[in-house]
């Protein structure tokens, strides 16, 4: 245990804190936007894929039997290696049994990589909400509650 | 789907003793760096358990269910053991360069692959977010090969 000159310890401890505080802000930041939809996709920034009215077109070329909601349908995007994406299926089905209309589809992101990608999904869960006509209306990333899905459902937030 | 599932909170115990010993490997790195190479080798080894056997299989598994789990109200819920080995894989990549880094003399290679695994430990035990899962489908997305799609 021979003293070490101080500029030479530093590193370590320099590198840990910076670990701590990235994975702290990190962290904070997903808790706060996990599941949440964004506000308007439709009306606000453009984003190619997210705009497109055929969300329901793609999403029907990928799963051939998959069946469009009457009101509203919820396309979940998972993975195998996905925690969240679990309590996603069980607010989604549980939501679909509830609300006549609604219909809740769970697509294999691995499966269809190319509809993740026409899609822009880039994390697991991602969950797309579609309109009665199969556009996409909102979207959200990470594990949604129940009652941020219902106040994204386009046919209930009318009237 | 039908597996058994695991409690939750292991994988989360065992994310903080992670954390714990790449913590300690990183303050002792400058002046000691065989001792880190040392910490991070042993954790290195409780991650290839972790993603060969499967994470009850690790010491930190072991510890959890046969002194922490019963100390605990039971679980809510049972998760699926796949997300959490996955990440033991990954974390077992970044173990492995952080171990060659510190005993090749490569410190600063070392404290840098340490302080990734850090953030990801510090991320699973406070959150519960599992990074390694969430850049497997971005890995996916990147990688060239685009596979049966159409259906």
């Amino acid at each position: 245990m021979s003293p070490k000159p101080l500029d030479n310890v530093v590193t370590g401890i320099v590198i840990l804190l910076l670990a701590v505080f990235a994975a702290a802000g990190f962290g904070l930041y997903r808790r706060r936007v996990d599941g949440r939809f964004a506000p308007s996709a439709v009306d606000e920034t453009p984003a190619p894929a997210v705009e497109d009215p055929s969300a329901w077109a793609s999403v029907n070329a990928a799963v051939p039997g998959a069946e469009l909601g009457e009101q509203a349908t919820l396309v979940q995007f998972s993975s195998a290696f996905c925690a969240p994406c679990r309590t996603t299926r069980v607010v989604l089905a549980d939501v679909a049994d509830r609300h006549d209309g609604v219909a809740h589809l769970e697509i294999d992101a691995e499966e269809h990589l190319a509809l993740v990608r026409q899609l822009d999904v880039r994390r697991t869960p991602t969950t797309l909400i579609l309109d009665r006509s199969g556009r996409e209306v909102t979207r959200a990333a990470g594990a949604p509650r129940r009652e941020q899905v219902l106040a994204a459902l386009p046919h209930l937030q009318e009237s | 789907m039908s597996t058994p599932g695991i409690d939750p909170r292991g994988p989360r115990f065992t994310a903080a003793v992670t954390f714990v010993i790449f913590a300690v490997a990183l303050l002792l790195s400058d002046a000691r760096p065989g001792v880190a190479a040392v910490l991070t080798g042993v954790q290195a080894v409780f991650f290839a358990i972790g993603a060969g056997l499967g994470v009850q299989k690790t010491p930190t598994g072991v510890l959890f269910r046969s002194v922490v789990r019963p100390r605990l109200t039971p679980p809510d819920h049972l998760e699926d053991p796949a997300p959490p080995r996955f990440a033991q894989a990954v974390g077992l990549v970044f173990a492995v360069v952080a171990t060659i880094g510190f005993a090749t003399g490569a410190v600063l290679l070392g404290q840098v692959f340490a302080g990734f695994a850090i953030v990801a430990a510090f991320l699973n035990a406070v959150f519960a977010f599992c990074l390694g899962c969430e850049m497997y489908l971005l890995g996916l997305r990147l990688s060239p090969k685009s596979p049966t799609s159409g259906g």
